[in-house]
């Protein structure tokens, strides 16, 4: 891995499923996301998909990345998202992600998730990389 | 919305005084690391990472904040003592809804992993108010960021030797109880915008009962001037008097000599289209599309920003000839248009 690697992007469709099941899985019961009467009072057009599902979603983009070209034993170290564009249900969101800097075992990845409205995500990982022991 | 920045900035100092505060203190999260809730994660997701399956399974990282999510009842049986909100981070709640802030976006999330959560662990939390924003405005409304810092720790193990230290038995059966000092596992930084949501747009039968007005200009001594010359349908172009720069539209100085010095010659009412668009969408209250909006190049040279009427939008072309009107667009406003010349040639 070295600095100036690009990941392939990873492309997922923002269904609602996806949205509700996220808040869910995450625990996460704000109305806005699954109740688009009330997220529309709120003045959002629809429901729209919650941070923490964001973040796993990110997550699950790197650690499939690492484990299926580095090795099993890789570890997300620090995930830091900003969230732009809302992901709304019926857009898709495709994940890319640049390596920034690669120190011994560390790694950074930046990652940037657009949908059609623009940037849904900005962020930057920290990996540790899996020590071959 | 009606407060002046008098007010505004009254609300931030009492909402600044929060920095620093607890927003949580020994939160402890509803269930403990868990096989299902992290199936049910990993399914929404549709992350399949071997290392979130089997005996030895750890949770995803990025679940961390999960662990200590309120979920549908919240922190259920004696609310402050599980949920651990302060009475610090509901009063600076009730500030912000107070003042109409009252919907919630999460805008960014920032975790550091320590060790990894199993299955068993018991997750505690406590948090801290790092920081309240001045007032911004953002495209779902006007509102304030509040940041939060999470340490999540994991309770110590109840070591079964027990910690018999010292001489006094009372104090060493309490050691116990406490068990090991938790773990620090994890940091989540979190950000929120408290926000007014942008007025909705009415519904299209409310808005052909009563015709939204037009909005108005914000008038101020430096332009107070030309909307005076509008009202007597005299179109004004700032002049320097240093060196005798035309100007448009009106600013307190010369762009070309910085003098502040100026008078007034009236516009001739001549000009063509320098450059158009014509406006489909969106709608906006008070205005009909499709519409034609110009850069109006006026005879004298400066160029100004109108509608062109008098002609169909889609005739509008660069070059157009165009004469000043002034339209009534509301029972008590005027504004300066530009009548398209058809038949003049272009």
């Amino acid at each position: 891995m070295r600095a100036g690697d690009e990941l392939p992007p990873l492309e997922i469709p923002i269904t609602r499923t996806l949205i509700v099941a996220g808040a869910l899985a995450s625990r996460d019961y704000q109305d806005v996301h699954h109740d688009a009467e009330l997220a529309r009072e709120k003045g959002s057009p629809d429901i729209f998909m919650n941070i923490l599902t964001t973040n796993g979603l990110v997550g699950r983009y790197i650690t499939d990345y690492l484990t299926g070209h580095i090795g099993p034993h890789c570890t997300l170290r620090k995930v830091a998202i900003r969230l732009g564009a809302p992901n709304y249900p019926g857009d898709t969101m495709v994940l890319r992600g640049t390596v920034t800097a690669v120190d011994g075992h560390m790694a950074q990845i930046r990652v940037i998730g657009a949908n059609g409205l623009g940037h849904h995500v900005t962020g930057t990982v920290t990996v540790l990389l899996g020590a071959a022991r | 919305m009606s407060g002046g920045d008098g007010v505004a900035s009254g609300l931030y100092e009492r909402l600044k005084a929060y920095e620093g505060r607890s927003a949580v203190t020994r939160g402890v999260g509803r269930d403990p690391v868990n096989a299902p809730m992290i199936r049910h994660w990993c399914e929404a997701m549709g992350d399949t990472h071997p290392a979130y399956r089997g005996p030895d399974a750890i949770a995803p990282p990025t679940m961390l904040q999960a662990w200590t999510m309120g979920g549908l009842s919240g922190h259920s049986g004696h609310h402050s003592e599980h949920s651990g909100r302060s009475t610090a981070y509901d009063e600076l709640f009730a500030l912000l809804d107070g003042a109409g802030y009252t919907a919630v976006v999460a805008t960014d999330c920032e975790q550091e992993y320590l060790r990894p959560l199993r299955p068993g662990d018991r997750v505690l939390f406590d948090a801290v108010i790092e920081s309240v924003s001045e007032r911004k405005t953002t495209k779902l409304g006007t509102g304030h960021f509040v940041t939060t810092r999470m340490d999540v720790r994991v309770e110590g193990e109840a070591d079964e030797g027990g910690h018999g230290r010292g001489p006094d038995g009372a104090a060493a059966a309490a050691d116990v109880a406490a068990a090991a000092e938790p773990e620090l596992v994890g940091t989540h930084r979190f950000r929120i915008l408290k926000y007014a949501p942008a007025a909705k747009r009415p519904e299209r039968a409310e808005r052909s009962e009563k015709p939204e007005p037009r909005p108005r200009p914000v008038i101020n001594r430096d332009n107070a001037g030309f909307w005076e010359g509008v009202a007597a349908h005299r179109l004004l172009i700032q002049r320097c008097v240093g060196c005798g720069a035309l100007r448009f539209p009106w600013l307190p100085g010369c762009n070309a000599c910085a003098s502040p010095e100026w008078d007034t010659v009236e516009a001739s009412g001549e000009g063509t289209v320098y450059s158009y668009v014509v406006l489909h969408h969106p709608p906006f209250p008070a205005f009909d599309p499709p519409y034609a909006v110009a850069l109006v190049e006026l005879a004298e040279g400066v160029r100004m920003v109108s509608n062109v009427v008098g002609v169909p939008y889609d005739e509008v072309r660069i070059g157009m000839p165009v004469r000043l009107a002034f339209l009534r667009v509301d029972e008590e406003w005027e504004l300066p248009v530009f009548n398209g010349l058809v038949g003049s040639g272009a």
